[in-house]
């Protein structure tokens, strides 16, 4: 078995009074999984991923993406981990309006100082790869959402990033352009990609997640392997309503115990 | 609390970086323009205002103790045609010598004759300005005048030719603006300061209704004649004299007083429009929200024209206050450089610059937030949104992102690190914005290249006037009064060539001639010896190398019509000589008229050099101490009856005062240029914080957002620097020679060639420097900024 990419040892996160966005959460992601974060709104979804990309730090707990600590990591470090090692995609695209495809793209190995040729040679065959190389010299105005977010994915993998984040990517997404991410996104599993998902969209982490997590009150309430068991989250409450569901694959193995 | 004073406070609270930087940008807009109309205000007769403030004496005449009486004197305040009249007071002519003083100004001595008056301080005419220590009120106690003084408080005075030589102590530096005396005494004092056997002579002061010509102050001065015993006045002064000579002074002020304060007074309407215009503009989003939940446009506009009126009003009340503080030393400074008494912040400038800085924020807030106002609220709310590409706001933003994708090609092209060239294409995205951020950079570009020009030209200008002291030592043959003839120069000269440090000199002297053409007599300096160098700085030609040969000053050539080259005919008793002007020297000295030439043009002439007038400038060799130098030459000179002492270097007191003057005001310039470009960076940052949050999740680190906020006021800075330098050079070349013919000078070239391709480089990054100064605290902001939040906003 691989060896864990993501490791989250005891989780907490508060904001301020208000209850904690992550209640100690427990959580390991290994290379080549595809982790689906479902959850409704508030849940904690977006929180942990933050935390995945070094965009926030825990209240308390340890977060180590890639054998790095990114909790402890400096405003400058977590700038250059970001652009190392992880690719980040997000529901309205953020790609840069000012700039041409390719130029989106080349960003991340441009602020990396990566040399002009290779970046360029690199931009173009992930544009190819992901069918949008003819939009190179576009501006992201003029595509569809559908192409804006394969823009947005050539440009988080441009860097060989060890993990993609993918925050709600087809949230801003009709149906059909929605099933392409999600074909997109498997296949870069596929190929090896290992893909943090946020998502509220059980179609899209049923179609590409080889796990999926659930979360409530920032605490894991179901996981679930493709093909393997479920385990409900050690913070279940009496009375929570949880239903295997759809985001059980047929022939899951379900378990009661612990989250971690 | 109405809805609409709700959405007001909380846009006035929570956006507090806006709030604070419009409050100090009003502030300092308010402060700097408080001053410039004040400068202006004072640059405007200021001889004028200093008189009627004081209630200055329109006749200062003296009359004889002897021939008239107090009372008669006294009945002359009633004369028709009189309003108003001080005096009589007694007044004494004496010789004073320096006493003990903390400076090193050797004690006893000799200086002019001086007009001392027993008198009160305030008096219905020519109430003094008391300009540092206190009135004197008991016996020992002296007020000496501010303006001709080698005084300062404390300093002791002898008058040896009153008996038992009393010592008085100065305690007080006063001014009339008319110049009414020289010194003044308690009245019971003037006793202890009479010569045995003389009556003190009567000074009485007179305002008249008309005074306002010669020839009506003539007549005045008839009148009072005609009522006092025949031939008892012994003289009268017309304050229009010294009305005439301040007013010059003014003059030569004026040009750049003017200049700068005008520059001034436009940086800060321009500052403001740019603050609070953009921050208004800024807030459209918010307006369209107001608008979806029900405000109408009027309540829009009013919510943000208040929210801007708010830190205006805090900003204009400290502003007014900061002003008037600082305008206190700096009307002071003014003050002396005209020559007349300290100025005063004119009241009506503290109730119109802040109407008039209201108003101002009224209607730069009025007209974005009628616009947005006026703005379909889905498009409002649009504002800021991405993405927003595609389906812009109209051709105009249509082209602007069109140029704008243009130049992020080029520029992504060019072979600079990623984060310089966003930075650099930045400004093309929103035009406006960078607009106004250029023009305040080139306005404080302007204001500091001016400057630095004029200091740099007075203080040239300054050491070119002090070359009429070239060395470090000067002797003077009238040493004492107790000496009744003038030294013998060749004794004093055989001194000095024995003396060790001696390096090299030569003697002046003056005569006077008369100039064909030239009405009253002129002043000849006639140099003994090698003045080659010691010459005054030239204007245009050659310093004289042999008799027959004459520098003189500009106002000499425009005096008599001639030109360099042009012979003049010096006349003497019915002698006459010949001489031909061979260089234009900058001289103020006797208005220019005056002539510089070898002693030897003056022998044919009959001409009488005036034993009194007649100095030596010495030049010690390298490493000679002047000071023990001087202790040394004088124990060697004081039986000739020669005096030497240090010759002074600093720059004039006049100098001083402009330069502090600029420098205050070009400070002022540049810091309110820089509250410009943070106000405006500030807005562009928060306008683009949510790009900014995909670049630092794409992994721009701290130091690479800096680099790229800087770098988008960097470039314009540059550019509005470079273009701000040559309009602060041609004001410069506008301004110096108006000062000149103020003056009644040309200048000489080097003087106003002060902006070499050194200083101009360093100009020029001037802007640069006042862009990157105002951008660093929101570029910090922008890379603290954490990156989660700044990704959620919208």
């Amino acid at each position: 078995m691989a060896a864990p990419l993501i490791q989250i040892h005891e989780v907490r996160k508060e904001y301020d009074d208000g209850p904690p966005a992550l209640a100690g959460l427990t959580l390991e992601v290994r290379a080549g999984e595809a982790l689906a974060v479902l959850g409704p709104s508030g849940s904690g979804k977006s929180t942990l991923l933050n935390l995945v990309a070094g965009l926030d730090r825990p209240s308390e707990g340890t977060v180590t993406v890639d054998g790095l600590r990114v909790d402890e990591l400096s405003e400058s470090a977590s700038a250059r981990y970001r652009r190392s090692r992880i690719g980040m995609i997000f529901q309205f695209f953020n790609l840069l309006d000012d700039l041409t495809v390719a130029d989106n793209v080349l960003l991340p190995a441009q602020l990396a100082g990566a040399s002009r040729q290779q970046a360029r040679r690199r931009a173009a065959d992930l544009l190819e790869f992901l069918g949008i190389d003819r939009f190179a010299d576009t501006f992201p105005g003029r595509l569809s959402g559908g192409q804006r977010q394969r823009v947005a994915v050539a440009r988080a993998l441009m860097n060989r990033p060890a993990l993609l984040l993918a925050d709600e990517p087809t949230g801003a997404l009709d149906t059909a352009s929605g099933q392409d991410v999600g074909r997109l996104l498997t296949e870069l599993n596929q190929d090896g990609q290992t893909i943090l998902l946020v998502t509220h969209d059980t179609a899209l982490a049923d179609s590409c997640a080889t796990r999926t997590i659930e979360l409530i009150d920032g605490a894991i309430v179901r996981d679930v392997r493709a093909g393997g068991d479920v385990r409900a989250g050690r913070n279940v409450r009496a009375g929570s309503d949880i239903q295997a569901g759809s985001a059980v694959r047929s022939g899951g193995d379900v378990q009661a115990g612990a989250g971690r | 609390m109405s809805a609409l004073g709700k959405v007001v406070r909380a846009g006035v609270g929570r956006r507090r970086a806006q709030t604070v930087v419009m409050t100090l940008t009003v502030l300092l807009a308010v402060t700097s323009s408080v001053l410039a109309a004040s400068l202006l205000v004072g640059s405007q007769a200021p001889f004028d205002h200093a008189f009627a403030r004081q209630r200055g004496a329109h006749l200062t005449a003296m009359f004889d103790g002897t021939g008239t009486t107090a009372t008669q004197l006294a009945g002359t305040a009633h004369l028709p045609g009189v309003t108003a009249a001080a005096g009589p007071y007694r007044a004494v002519s004496l010789h004073p010598t320096l006493g003990g003083n903390a400076r090193d100004i050797p004690v006893g001595l000799n200086l002019p004759v001086a007009t001392v008056v027993g008198r009160p301080g305030g008096a219905p005419v020519d109430d003094l300005d008391l300009t540092a220590g206190h009135w004197a009120t008991g016996p020992g106690q002296i007020v000496w005048d501010a303006d001709r003084t080698p005084f300062r408080v404390g300093d002791r005075v002898t008058f040896p030719d009153v008996p038992g030589s009393p010592t008085l102590t100065v305690v007080g530096l006063a001014r009339s603006v008319g110049g009414s005396a020289d010194a003044w005494v308690p009245p019971a004092q003037v006793a202890a300061l009479t010569e045995p056997g003389s009556a003190p002579e009567y000074q009485m002061l007179y305002r008249f209704a008309a005074a306002g010509t010669d020839a009506q102050v003539s007549a005045a001065r008839a009148s009072v004649v005609a009522a006092v015993p025949a031939g008892s006045m012994v003289s009268a002064e017309s304050y229009l004299r010294a009305k005439r000579a301040a007013d010059r002074a003014a003059a030569t002020f004026a040009p750049f007083i003017v200049a700068l304060g005008a520059l001034g007074v436009g940086m800060s309407i321009l500052i403001i429009g740019i603050v609070v215009g953009g921050t208004v503009g800024a807030a459209t989003r918010r307006i369209g929200i107001l608008k979806s939940l029900g405000f109408t446009p009027a309540q829009v506009v009013r919510a943000y024209v208040a929210q801007a009126l708010i830190p205006a009003a805090v900003g204009t009340a400290f502003g007014v206050v900061l002003g008037d503080l600082l305008a206190v030393p700096l009307l002071h400074t003014e003050g002396s450089a005209y020559g007349t008494s300290a100025l005063a912040v004119a009241p009506w400038i503290d109730v119109v610059v802040p109407i008039a800085t209201m108003s101002v924020v009224a209607a730069t807030a009025l007209a974005p937030a009628l616009r947005a106002g006026r703005l379909r609220t889905v498009e409002a709310i649009a504002v800021g949104r991405t993405p927003r590409a595609g389906r812009g706001r109209g051709h105009e933003r249509g082209i602007n992102l069109g140029i704008n994708r243009g130049l992020h090609g080029l520029l992504g092209r060019l072979p600079l690190p990623r984060v310089v060239s966003l930075g650099l294409a930045n400004p093309f995205a929103r035009p406006a914005r960078s607009a106004t951020v250029a023009a305040a950079v080139a306005l404080g570009a302007v204001g500091v290249t001016f400057g630095v020009g004029l200091a740099a030209s007075l203080t040239g200008i300054d050491q070119g006037l002090n070359r009429e002291s070239p060395g470090q030592v000067i002797v003077r043959t009238l040493s004492g009064r107790e000496q009744s003839r003038a030294a013998d120069p060749d004794a004093v000269a055989a001194a000095l060539a024995g003396q060790p440090g001696t390096r090299r000199y030569f003697s002046t002297g003056q005569a006077q001639v008369g100039v064909a053409g030239l009405a009253g007599p002129t002043t000849v300096n006639a140099y003994r010896g090698d003045s080659s160098w010691g010459s005054y700085q030239m204007i245009s030609g050659s310093w004289f190398t042999g008799p027959g040969q004459a520098v003189v000053p500009t106002g000499f050539l425009t005096l008599t019509g001639t030109h360099i080259g042009d012979t003049v005919t010096m006349t003497n008793n019915g002698h006459t000589a010949r001489v031909r002007i061979v260089g234009e020297a900058l001289s103020l000295s006797n208005e220019g008229q005056q002539i510089l030439t070898d002693a030897a043009t003056l022998s044919g002439l009959g001409a009488r050099v005036l034993p009194e007038s007649v100095r030596f400038d010495v030049d010690l060799t390298g490493g000679t101490d002047p000071k023990s130098y001087v202790d040394s030459l004088n124990a060697a000179l004081r039986p000739l009856g020669a005096l030497a002492e240090p010759a002074s270097t600093g720059p004039s007191g006049t100098v001083i005062a402009m330069d502090s003057l600029a420098a205050a005001l070009t400070l002022m310039l540049v810091a309110v240029a820089g509250l410009g470009v943070l106000n405006t960076v500030l807005l562009d940052t928060r306008d683009r914080v949510h790009d900014l949050g995909v670049f630092k999740a794409l992994g721009m680190t701290p130091r690479q957002t800096i680099a790229m906020v800087v770098t988008s006021v960097a470039g314009v800075g540059l550019l509005a620097g470079v273009a701000g330098v040559p309009v602060g050079i041609a004001l410069h070349h506008i301004v110096m020679p108006a000062m000149g013919r103020a003056a009644g000078t040309r200048f000489p070239a080097a003087d106003l060639a002060v902006y070499h391709l050194p200083v101009v480089c360093a100009l020029a990054l001037g802007g640069l420097v006042i862009a990157v100064a105002g951008a660093l605290l929101p570029a910090d902001w922008a890379a603290r900024a954490r990156t989660a939040e700044t990704l959620r906003t919208e």
